[in-house]
């Protein structure tokens, strides 16, 4: 199935409009098992026939590594720049699959001029099904076990924790939670930065202690609802050498996957 | 004798309170070293937090046998110096329980919740030494609880302990004199738990027994005049600052790192040169993030005086977890070290700061516990009385890289994909739609 992705520009120009930003993140992107996760929400929202568009050339990394990293100096000047870009297309509403890029617009573009409605995908997909434009049945989710590893980004730093598991719990799916869920859920290791360099030298790899905690609850599937959570989540699956036994999937994924998509 | 031992009661008084004043007032002269934020806006919002938080206790529920435990000494050692007012008159005016004939039976229900308090007070105080000792619980022993953390930690459940054993003792040899019908001593009933103590004084001559009574009596407020100016020293501290500590809390969702707006002028400056109102005014700042206590925000400084220790940052941090160097309680202690330096340095140079070649970066904090964090926001969410160890490892990052370029190799090449590719990776911007052909 071709994907229908407009793009602001394109729709500017024949003089449409589209309802939300889809906003990509730099992982969404370029990265090989994000992109999967972008595409798996893309049918979602052509499936249910909703009015987006990406920025797609025009978008530029929100500035959270840089700064996370201690470089407040680029992440203004991202920030500005896409801020520039967003206010010249009038954009009101941003959805984006990466809790990182999702934080970065919702909390601290304010500041820098740049007032959206920003939304995670968990919360839109939540609110499709709310609208009824989207249903989701279990399908080939129905009975697994799935436990959901929240994203440091979106549960603690936003309190988000409601909207992914009310997605899973659509699946029929046994939702099981591991030792460290919700406020206390322990970070996969990707945050901060860490995403792009080695580890300090210490006696374990977080990812690992992570996926542990996880395999713990013997589950099926290993949710996630970040692009680096899923590939840090995946290495670890990988490390343990599960990857055959245990699927690790972003929610958008599991619904897609479900209808059919 | 006549007036003596009043005004005895009175120098002890003045001294202990006199030392405490000039402590606060050397505690709010050093967090004063911090740079501003603005922090009381939303005063609604900020008493409620207080009184949820500090007051409520409201974070101390994750653990629950320790908030139990807690919540006990706590209302402990708040109702029990109601006791002190009565202690503190009676001293001053060589009275002797001056409110019992004014409350009557109520004074002795009163002293008796008291005491049957003092008595859990104990209990708990063994629970936590126990913990800490023979438990040995984890987070009590990290690498940076060696030497005088440790030892703070005892000397404070012994203070505890001493100080409600002489409180029990005073009303038992109390209450033995009253029996013997000695006229200074004002009859009362028996108290619940101080009858229990009898066995151990009833044979005394009435002699020992006054000389007993009053060397409880003088030990207990002195041990309190003593404990009060020991806070100072201690990690104890929090007793007093979690309130202030939780009112002025950055009330935003954890994820919202603050937006310099220095940086900010700057890069608007950068940006659009003609476009730059004066009104920004401020000039740039002679820094860029923190590499001394000076550097940090007030509230940064009254974060690191307020912590103590309990390591439920550390425990739940995942760089600390799997073996790194990085743990958030270290940072508030380090802080907290070298503030006093500074204001040790202040106070022996006549008000003056001198420079001493020292700072709170390498000195006490290193780049490697600094780039461990993945700034996941687990400590600041665990800390009991709102403590944010992460604003402090950010504004450290900050100088790291906006002030020595300093970043691992790998952090500098994404920051310069971004800057160069708007990624973090080396791919072209022109590329960020392939993935729908793929």
């Amino acid at each position: 199935m071709k994907l229908n992705v407009p793009t602001l520009e394109s729709l500017q120009a024949e003089g449409k409009k589209a309802a939300v930003v889809f906003w990509v993140g730099c992982a969404g992107s370029f990265d090989d098992r994000a992109k999967k996760i972008t595409k798996a929400f893309v049918k979602i929202l052509n499936h249910t026939e909703t009015s987006f568009a990406v920025l797609g050339t025009e978008e530029s990394c929100t500035g959270d590594p840089a700064k996370r990293a201690g470089n407040e100096f680029l992440f203004q000047m991202q920030a500005l720049q896409n801020i520039t870009t967003l206010d010249r297309y009038g954009v009101t509403k941003i959805v984006t699959t990466c809790p990182h890029c999702f934080n970065t617009l919702k909390n601290e573009y304010p500041e820098l001029g740049g007032h959206y409605k920003v939304m995670h995908h968990t919360q839109f997909l939540k609110s499709l099904i709310n609208e009824g434009s989207l249903k989701v049945e279990g399908g080939r989710y129905k009975g697994k076990r799935i436990t959901f590893h929240d994203p440091c980004y979106l549960g603690r730093a936003n309190n988000i924790f409601e909207a992914p598991r009310s997605l899973i719990k659509k699946l029929d799916a046994e939702l099981v939670e591991m030792k460290s869920c919700k406020t206390k859920g322990l970070c996969c290791g990707a945050g901060g930065a860490q995403m792009f360099k080695d580890a300090e030298a210490g006696d374990k790899e977080i990812n690992i202690e992570r996926t542990e905690q996880a395999l713990d609850t013997q589950p099926n599937i290993i949710a996630a609802a970040c692009p680096f959570c899923t590939t840090m989540m995946t290495d670890g699956i990988k490390n343990k050498k599960q990857e055959h036994t245990v699927e690790i999937k972003d929610v958008a994924e599991l619904i897609a996957n479900a209808n059919n998509l | 004798m006549g007036y003596l031992p009043n005004f005895i009661f009175l120098a002890l008084l003045l001294i202990g309170g006199g030392l405490f004043t000039r402590n606060i007032f050397r505690i709010r002269r050093n967090i004063l070293l911090g740079k501003k934020i603005v922090r009381n806006d939303k005063k609604s919002e900020r008493w409620g937090y207080m009184f949820r938080v500090a007051l409520g206790q409201s974070k101390m529920g994750a653990k629950p046998l320790a908030a139990f435990l807690h919540l006990i000494v706590y209302v402990g050692f708040i109702l029990i110096n109601i006791e002190l007012f009565e202690i503190i008159l009676d001293g001053l005016l060589g009275t002797h329980r001056i409110f019992a004939p004014l409350l009557g039976s109520f004074y002795e229900v009163l002293i008796g919740s008291f005491e049957i308090l003092a008595f859990l007070v104990i209990v708990a105080v063994i629970v936590f030494w126990t913990r800490r000792n023979l438990v040995k619980i984890k987070r009590f022993w990290k690498s940076e609880m060696k030497g005088w953390p440790k030892r703070d930690a005892d000397y404070i459940l012994y203070f505890e302990i001493i100080l409600m054993v002489l409180f029990l003792s005073m009303n038992a040899t109390d209450l033995l004199l009253q029996q013997k019908g000695i006229a200074a001593y004002t009859q009362t009933a028996d108290f619940p738990i101080s009858q229990f103590l009898y066995p151990l004084f009833e044979s005394l001559s009435v002699q020992s027994l006054i000389l007993l009574e009053r060397g409880f009596w003088w030990t207990h407020i002195l041990g309190i005049l003593v404990f009060l100016n020991y806070l100072y020293y201690s990690k104890h501290l929090h007793i007093l600052l979690a309130f202030p500590n939780t009112y002025y809390s950055n009330l935003e969702s954890d994820g919202k790192f603050e937006v310099d707006p220095h940086i900010k002028n700057e890069v608007l400056l950068m940006m659009n040169p003609d476009q730059v109102t004066s009104d920004s005014g401020s000039s740039p700042p002679d820094k860029f993030g923190a590499s001394d206590v000076f550097d940090l925000k007030w509230i940064q400084l009254m974060n690191a005086y307020s912590c103590t220790e309990c390591g439920r940052c550390t425990e739940v941090c995942p760089a600390n977890q799997t073996g790194k160097k990085l743990s958030p309680r270290k940072i508030m202690m380090d802080t907290r070290d070298r503030l006093e330096e500074v204001g040790k340095n202040i106070n022996v140079n006549k008000g003056v700061f001198q420079p001493d070649q020292k700072q709170l970066l390498n000195n006490y904090i290193s780049p490697e516990e600094l780039w461990a964090c993945t700034s996941c926001n687990a400590c600041v969410d665990a800390c009991p009385i709102a403590i944010d160890p992460l604003s402090i490892i950010i504004d450290m990052r900050q100088y790291l890289v906006m002030e020595q370029s300093a970043a691992p190799q790998e952090l500098n090449a994404m920051m310069g994909n971004i800057e160069n590719n708007g990624a973090p990776w080396p791919f072209s911007n022109q590329d960020r739609l392939q993935w729908v052909d793929e």
